[in-house]
């Protein structure tokens, strides 16, 4: 977790919000820092997590989670963490018998008609647990990334439907959140992921969108972050609700600040 | 103007976009039409319940029917929540209602239903929605149906876009400067409109917390094209401590000026020259040579150093050194 980002979306982990949906973006850059900070974040704020990993392994968040401050081992093996590893379960899907379960089930099917299976592993896995066990906060789904189901050929509206019964389930019922990342291609003939990147900023209460700087690479910043509350609790001027930052990644932190103000550029 | 879009009666679009929401208005023409004495039908299936209901008092929720599309609009969860027949028999379902009062429909959101239904079939229902009123034959020309639409433009063609332009008989498109909503209205029905309004017009507005809406007058002109407001609007040139430009007196003057590096066959003339200095003092490193002074070379052969040539340790570089008169 990084907490100057915390400070510029006005949050910690005692005080986080329920009932959002928070989309992040990344266009030209690698926007997975954004990721690892929230896995950390609702880790630290003792919520259960439902982690749909499709982009890396477990070892590799793990250890980016300790760098953070945070053991997705130890999470795991005490009930917090539900991770479900897309790149061993793409696997597993095609040895074991048609008729049973998974998530992921849409990858056997010629024509991949919805992704009903994913959706009853995520209320499964968040649904409100027996007495006996430890008592989480808040539920929260956290899916890396939402692209990826595109590139397995699943279609815009069936992701958007995904994304709307999670929305209903841990959003609406259960109070919880749910954080998701889509890239942007930046290519207009990319319909599809157009129409989800859009219809996700339509649901979406908060985006986050990290962009590569528009004169290229460069040591010092990394990145710009773009912020828009698009649905806050009351309407309130416009003004305040899109802010625009400057990023530098480092070892374990990334620092933030105005455009333009990088320290070493000053 | 505004407050008077729900006058004519029939479709009434409201195309947004990710970055100027449409629903806070929706809700402010919701609300002016509950106000009013209507019975308001909300088809909802992008937000839940109690999240659209939220901002309204008792009064205002009393006259709403919310219709849950949202909570299981495919019926994926089998708990018998979900609307009989989908979102379709939904639709259909508010075209035979029957109310004794004048009703305003909103549907949240015509792109859901666009994007789960065909565009034919939308539109066929959207008509027939939005004509009850001369269907039935009975109502009077003050309780017409006003039909609410909210649309997000970026997820369709241009197609379908066409389709439900056509079908409405006004449309307001939200976008902003500066931080300040505005909603273009376009009356596609000209001879429904009221008279004093023009085909189409801009209007500044922004939703208060109750959602009441405010009619603005726009931000000041010479900030309209700057998107960024943390540009400042001030002239940069106005405390400069130099002149920016110069007179004509003050071109020539510097155009008649030889600068110090510019060569020129008077320089190379040497004493003789009064632009050649008299005393020249240099410091040199011991191993620099003649070469690459040029212009130096040329005042120096004269004198006694006239010895001194390329390739060879400069005089001065010497120990015990003493500068020449030239």
């Amino acid at each position: 977790m990084f907490p100057e980002l915390n400070n510029l979306l006005n949050t910690t982990p005692d005080q986080a919000e329920q009932g959002k949906l928070t989309l992040l973006c990344d266009a030209k850059t690698d926007g997975s820092f954004l990721v690892h900070h929230f896995l950390s974040f609702y880790l630290k704020a003792n919520c259960k997590v439902c982690f749909v990993a499709l982009i890396q392994s477990f070892s590799h968040y793990n250890i980016v989670g300790q760098k953070l401050g945070v053991s997705l081992t130890t999470a795991r093996e005490c009930g917090q963490l539900v991770f479900l590893e897309g790149l061993k379960s793409a696997v597993d899907i095609f040895f074991r018998p048609q008729e049973d379960p998974h998530p992921l089930q849409f990858l056997r099917e010629a024509n991949s008609g919805n992704l009903q299976p994913l959706y009853e592993f995520v209320q499964e896995a968040l649904k409100p647990m027996d007495s006996g066990e430890a008592a989480w906060r808040c539920p929260v789904l956290l899916v890396d990334d939402l692209s990826v189901l595109l590139s397995l050929g699943v279609g815009a509206v069936a992701v958007l439907d995904f994304v709307h019964y999670c929305r209903a389930t841990v959003c609406r019922e259960q109070k919880g959140n749910v954080v998701a990342l889509v890239h942007d291609s930046g290519d207009a003939e990319d319909e599809e992921n157009d129409i989800l990147l859009n219809g996700l900023g339509h649901q979406s209460h908060l985006i986050l969108r990290a962009e590569g700087l528009a004169t290229g690479f460069c040591k010092d910043v990394h990145g710009q972050l773009r912020i828009l509350w698009r649905r806050p609790s009351q309407p309130t001027a416009q003004r305040d609700r899109s802010l625009t930052y400057q990023y530098k990644i480092q070892d374990k932190n990334v620092s933030f600040f105005a455009k333009g103000m990088s320290p070493a550029v000053l | 103007m505004l407050e008077s879009l729900l006058a004519p009666g029939g479709l009434v679009l409201l195309r947004d976009s990710v970055e100027w929401e449409g629903r806070s208005l929706l809700k402010a023409l919701i609300k002016k039409s509950a106000l009013c004495g209507e019975q308001v039908h909300i088809l909802g299936c992008e937000v839940s319940e109690e999240e659209f209901r939220e901002g309204f008092d008792s009064n205002i929720n009393s006259r709403l029917v919310y219709h849950d599309l949202f909570r299981d609009p495919l019926n994926w969860s089998k708990t018998g929540e979900a609307l009989p027949g989908g979102p379709l028999e939904a639709l259909r379902a508010l075209c035979r209602r029957t109310d004794p009062v004048p009703v305003t429909i909103a549907l949240d959101s015509l792109s859901w239903l666009l994007l789960h239904l065909p565009c034919t079939t939308l539109c066929q229902t959207l008509h027939a929605l939005s004509r009850q009123d001369s269907c039935h034959g009975d109502s009077s020309p003050g309780e017409q149906v006003h039909v609410l639409g909210l649309l997000h433009e970026e997820l369709h063609g241009p197609g379908p876009l066409g389709a439900l332009s056509s079908l409405a008989q006004t449309e307001v498109t939200l976008s902003g400067v500066m931080g300040q909503a505005s909603a273009h209205i376009l009356y596609r029905r000209p001879q429904q409109r009221p008279t004093h309004q023009l085909p189409c017009e801009t209007q500044w507005f922004s939703i208060l917390p109750d959602f009441s809406l405010e009619l603005q007058g726009g931000p000041p002109l010479e900030s309209q094209p700057n998107p960024d407001p943390r540009t400042p609007s001030t002239d940069p040139t106005t405390h400069l401590t130099f002149n920016l430009h110069l007179s004509k007196k003050e071109r020539e003057a510097k155009d008649s000026l030889t600068l110090p590096f510019q060569f020129s066959s008077e320089k190379a003339l040497g004493p003789s020259s009064t632009d050649v200095p008299k005393v020249i003092w240099a410091w040199v490193e011991p191993d620099q040579t003649l070469e690459k002074w040029p212009c130096l070379q040329a005042a120096v052969l004269r004198g006694q150093e006239a010895r001194w040539t390329a390739g060879s340790t400069a005089p001065w570089a010497e120990p015990g050194y003493q500068p020449h008169f030239l």
